[in-house]
């Protein structure tokens, strides 16, 4: 564990002096700030929720088309440079590297999602917001966006190509995102493939309803994710 | 130290190296020498438990590289063919972190302590982006020295640096030698006779050679050789200096030059300049002719 921490550390620090991590958060904060300002001039109060979600289906396919340049670079790189050769040539396991690199994009998501919070500050100085919703939303937004972040890690240790990586990774977030738009009259899968959604389970999130198995949704998306990584990364060794 | 016995590694259906066994005791310097494509990386790879081998086994510092890889790698300095650094850091943070993933306990001290060994202190908060060639070679040498390991494998160490950094960073592996374990890997035939005790030739992922230099040329040339020139060439030069016992061949080489071939271990250089002075025909220079590693590599890798 402590190396992954480790090399959270230096992806963290590699983030911060990139300039891709500044770009992608000031885009970010530009269009959820744009999404907030629509939230909250619109005129019909009593459809809050409603356009809240509609501004959220903004948001969410947003987050899926920046996460996969958040995590481009963190596996693919290393094996365009051979700095991977270090990795995996000292004393530390390859899941240890792919949580590693996840968790530090998974942190700097965090952060950008900080610096959002001004927002319900806004709402609680001019109005009197639900602080339940919020809340969960919050929490909604940050699992989420591992699951997005953990497809970019997934794409990224598939290839060399940053490019590539980043491609595939919205593909997969788009695929992701689209399974929730299955009819039901597509079949006994119907009900499956949408349940596989990530929208699925952001919808209860931002209501303000906290299922245990939205949240098992999340973190299994995220587990798989890393776990697909990881042998991605150990068959490199047998080639 | 190193145990490697009956290495087979594929890549598809193509053998990289085949059968390769060989030893390194403790505190040798042993290089391993071949032209491009030969197997040293592979060999090298298998070595520092980056990937396993197809067949047969390797110990190094008494762990099985497949079994034991962790162990393996936390005793094992490794520096790849290409260096493997983060432009963006600076050499003390790089070096920080690579000590950390290796599990040092007092990282700052090790850090200083190899900045110093490697000349690269005075860069410490230099990005490693910024750094000539010569310095990321030395970074490389010191990122395989933080964790102060037992073995060391370096893969062409003094690739790619100017004459005067291929001296410094040979001399900084010798300093190492004795007690660390240390195999490289060149191309460059001098390198493995000045730096390394030992030397392994390898060839189309077999080894062909295996010996000290000194033994390898000796071994290989066959013989003493001696090249001289004289101001009056003439037949009976040659018919004297064939008289002379031990001699094997004399060559013309035109011009007054002659090469002159003795039996191993036979130095007949006074003998032959005091016939040539005796006979009259005017000694204006008589040198060994050394058979170079060079000729003995391109010979056994010829074959």
């Amino acid at each position: 564990m402590r190396n992954t921490f480790t090399i959270a550390k230096r992806e963290l620090q590699a983030y911060f002096v990139s300039p891709i991590a500044y770009a992608v958060t000031a885009a970010f904060l530009l269009v959820m700030g744009i999404l907030f300002a629509l939230f909250i001039i619109n005129p019909r109060g009593a459809q809050a929720s409603m356009v809240f979600f509609f501004g959220s289906i903004f948001s969410v396919f947003f987050l899926l088309l920046i996460a996969p340049l958040l995590t481009m670079r963190l596996l693919a790189e290393e094996q365009r440079s051979g700095t991977i050769e270090l990795l995996l040539t000292s004393p530390v396991r390859d899941w240890e590297v792919v949580v590693g690199k996840f968790l530090a994009s998974w942190i700097l998501f965090a952060i950008m999602l900080l610096l959002t919070l001004y927002y319900p500050v806004l709402l609680e100085r001019f109005g009197d917001p639900d602080w339940g919703p919020i809340a969960s939303g919050y929490l909604g937004f940050l699992l989420m966006g591992g699951a997005l972040l953990s497809v970019g890690v997934l794409t990224s240790s598939l290839t060399q190509n940053q490019i590539v990586a980043a491609f595939l990774g919205v593909v997969i977030n788009m695929l992701l995102l689209l399974c929730y738009f299955v009819p039901d009259f597509a079949g006994p899968l119907s009900g499956f493939v949408s349940y596989l959604s990530i929208l699925t389970h952001f919808i209860d999130l931002i209501k303000g309803v906290v299922d245990t198995k939205d949240v098992i949704y999340y973190l299994s998306v995220i587990a798989a994710c890393l776990f697909l990584a990881t042998r991605a990364l150990e068959t490199r060794r047998w080639r | 130290m190193i145990q490697v016995e009956n290495l087979t590694k594929y890549y598809g259906d193509l053998a990289a190296i085949k059968d390769v066994s060989f030893n390194v005791d403790k505190g040798e310097i042993l290089a391993f020498l071949g032209p491009n494509g030969a197997g040293k990386t592979t060999t090298m790879r298998i070595l520092t438990a980056y990937m396993p081998p197809s067949a047969g086994s390797a110990q190094v510092a008494g762990y099985d590289v497949f079994h034991d890889s962790l162990e393996v790698r936390r005793r094992v300095g490794y520096m790849p063919e290409t260096v493997p650094l983060y432009p963006e850091m600076t050499v003390r943070s790089y070096l920080d972190f690579v000590a950390r993933l290796r599990g040092v306990d007092d990282c700052r001290k090790r850090v200083e302590a190899v900045m110093e060994t490697c000349h690269v202190a005075d860069y410490a908060e230099t990005a490693i982006g910024k750094l000539s060639k010569g310095y990321r070679q030395r970074v490389g040498l010191a990122q395989a020295l933080v964790h102060d390991p037992e073995v060391l494998v370096l893969d062409e160490p003094t690739i790619g640096l100017d004459p005067k950094q291929i001296i410094e960073v040979r001399e900084l592996i010798r300093s190492l030698g004795g007690e660390r374990t240390i195999i490289l890997s060149t191309h460059i035939l001098s390198e493995a006779s000045q730096v390394c005790g030992r030397v392994v030739i390898i060839n189309e992922g077999q080894i062909v050679a295996e010996d000290t230099p000194e033994r390898l040329t000796a071994r290989l040339k066959g013989g003493e050789r001696v090249y001289l020139q004289v101001s009056q060439p003439s037949a009976e030069l040659e018919a004297a200096l064939r008289a002379i016992e031990g001699i094997t061949t004399v060559e013309a080489k035109g011009d007054g030059g002659y090469e002159v071939e003795s039996v191993l271990g036979a130095d007949r250089r006074t003998e032959i300049a005091a016939a040539i002075v005796k006979g009259g025909w005017g000694l204006l220079e008589m040198r060994p002719v050394g058979m170079s590693l060079e000729e003995i590599f391109l010979k056994l890798t010829a074959e």
